[in-house]
């Protein structure tokens, strides 16, 4: 299939959807006056516990705010109460459709304080695992969107692959969803044998099915009618608002910290960024349907280059013995135990490290006071700012554009509470 | 509970503006920064509470166009007890600077950033919500994550964990 031209829409302009949507208005009176509405907490469209708080106007957007905590988990303040190595299942549970790169973040940030090596397997490993991450996350937020604006079938299709990269996280991991699969220092477990076998095949079926979700979308009537020109989002207000990732790439800026502030190994490895210039929800559904083809070129390159060797740093104090020594060696029984009795003390300091998740930038601010337990953790989380941008998406559109708008954002509320 | 370390106890300030003659942001916070860091591969810069506008303003003007995070440490029970820390990066320079604030426990308060990017807005009310510190001049400074009748501020190092009630 040829890939995808953004064609050149021109928004339609605030002024013009406010004076149409009076026109349709009908009588004066009382019922000209602006409307406040709810929207959420539970409404199927806002992909998780948010309640919009709506003016409107006849049916369009005069003013809308966010309101958020509906889901409030505690999670940092739980984080200062764990042994560093605790807190890696929490980070499972933050941003619950990509696991791996938050536990990824998370581990990043810790071995940075430890100044901790990392052996080239494990990253590879590891960035494997997250363009997978990438691909899942992609792919629900791709079902769901579409289903917001009317198409179930994408949603099944989605759903479909998606179960495959499952599999994937559940052979490697023992776990379907919150994989936990990082350690600080490595990865938990040795790949099993036929996990490569499993990504390859993945990597066989992929584009062809990347193929098939774009012929149901891409050249549908009512899928670029309700997306092209809705939502548009200036480069300028991108930068100011703080939108990261597709949204913000979509925009025009060319920013992606992969590239641009790599970790965990990614600069060995060769990919394009796709950027939009047009802004709208369209260029944020095309961006998004060409990283998940890059994505597929770096799980390739990771495939075919894949080194040998361990899958944890040589440091005995921090990562768990291997069960078989663990029980022969006095030495690894009393890591083991000083490990998971006492954790590990890491040296004072505060360090941010930043990962490029599926929705944007993943920070994770660290700041240790030289004992085995975390002093402070804050999680910078993509979607939060995002939805600062909201408004300015929606502003002066048709309230049925809200629901696209929130779709295309890729929100995720258990990223947004604290 | 033990005296938490100080934060800032690698100072090496004068070796930091040695170091990066280059880095504009670096020439910029000179005249106004009280302690600055390197370590980690991470700069850090702290400035006193009444010039973090300014700060804001010179690391923007010298190409640190980004606001990525602001967030708050509680150093209870020493004295000054909260760390005030902002994350901006440069998409230009390709860095990341920390500016930081140290403030006193009794009402804690500092200028809002908000004219300067704003992005710091909801960063700045969820600091405000959790640690109960004050940014003047913010313009919805209300609780966001926490019902609005809520007492205390729960990230405070002194909050119990179950609660107040």
């Amino acid at each position: 299939m040829a890939p995808l031209a953004a064609p050149d829409m021109i928004d339609p302009g605030v002024e013009d959807v406010v004076a149409d949507a009076k026109r349709h208005q009908g009588r004066p009176g009382p019922a000209s006056q602006n409307m406040v509405i709810n929207m959420g907490p539970q409404h199927p469209s806002t992909h998780g516990v948010l309640r919009l708080v709506l003016e409107i106007d006849g049916e369009s957007v005069v003013s809308l705010a966010p309101d958020i905590g509906y889901l409030h988990t505690g999670i940092e303040k739980t984080c200062e109460a764990k042994f560093y190595q605790q807190v890696v299942p929490l980070t499972d549970r933050i941003d619950y459709l990509c696991p791996m790169t938050n536990n990824l973040a998370y581990c990043l940030a810790v071995e940075k304080l430890l100044a901790l090596e990392i052996p080239e397997r494990a990253q590879y490993l590891r960035v494997m695992l997250n363009e997978l991450t990438r691909i899942q996350s992609h792919l629900v937020w791709l079902g769901t969107h579409a289903m917001d604006i009317g198409a179930l079938t994408v949603f099944l299709y989605c759903w479909r692959e998606r179960e495959d990269i499952m599999r994937i996280y559940e052979n490697i991991s023992g776990q379907r969803m919150m994989t936990s699969y990082f350690r600080i220092g490595g990865l938990s477990l040795e790949p099993p044998l036929n996990f490569y076998d499993q990504v390859r095949d993945f990597l066989k079926i992929m584009p062809d099915r990347i193929d098939q979700y774009e012929n149901l979308l891409t050249g549908n009537p009512i899928w670029t009618g309700r997306l092209q020109g809705v939502g548009y989002l200036s480069p300028e207000d991108a930068i100011a608002l703080g939108v990261t990732g597709p949204p913000l790439r979509a925009s025009g800026v060319d920013w992606d910290l992969r590239r641009d502030m790599p970790y965990s190994g990614y600069e060995k490895f060769k990919f394009d960024v796709p950027v939009s210039k047009v802004g709208d929800v369209w260029a944020r559904y095309v961006v998004r349907i060409q990283e998940m083809r890059e994505s597929l070129k770096i799980i390739q390159q990771a495939l075919d280059g894949m080194p040998t060797g361990r899958i944890v740093a040589d440091a005995p104090k921090i990562i768990l013995p291997d069960r078989e020594q663990m029980k022969t060696q006095m030495e690894s029984l009393i890591h083991h135990f000083k490990i998971v009795t006492e954790g590990f003390a890491v040296p004072a300091g505060e360090v941010y490290q930043a990962v490029e998740s599926p929705r944007g930038e993943m920070g994770y601010y660290v700041v240790s006071d030289g004992t085995a337990k975390p002093y402070r953790v804050h999680m910078r989380n993509p979607s939060y700012a995002t939805l600062q941008a909201l408004e300015t998406m929606c502003k002066g559109r048709l309230l049925a554009d809200v629901v696209a708008v929130i779709g295309s954002i890729d929100i995720v509320l258990g990223e947004i509470d604290r | 509970m033990e005296a938490a370390p100080d934060p800032n106890r690698a100072l090496g300030t004068e070796a930091v503006f040695a170091a990066f003659p280059e880095n504009a942001a670096v020439v910029a916070l000179k005249s106004i920064a009280t302690d600055a860091k390197f370590e980690r591969n991470e700069f850090t810069v702290t400035v006193a509470r009444e010039n973090i506008v300014a700060a804001a303003k010179a690391v923007q003007a010298a190409g640190y166009n980004f606001f990525e995070d602001c967030t708050a440490v509680d150093w209870y029970p020493s004295e000054p007890r909260f760390q005030v820390s902002y994350h901006i990066v440069s998409h230009s320079l390709k860095q990341r600077i920390r500016l930081a604030v140290r403030l006193n426990g009794d009402s804690p308060s500092l200028d809002s950033i908000t004219d300067v990017w704003p992005s710091s807005n909801f960063y700045e009310r969820e600091v405000f919500d959790l640690f109960g510190i004050h940014f003047n001049g913010h313009p919805n400074l209300k609780r966001i994550m926490m019902p609005d009748d809520w007492q205390g501020h729960p990230l405070r190092k002194d909050y119990p964990v179950e609660g107040y009630r």
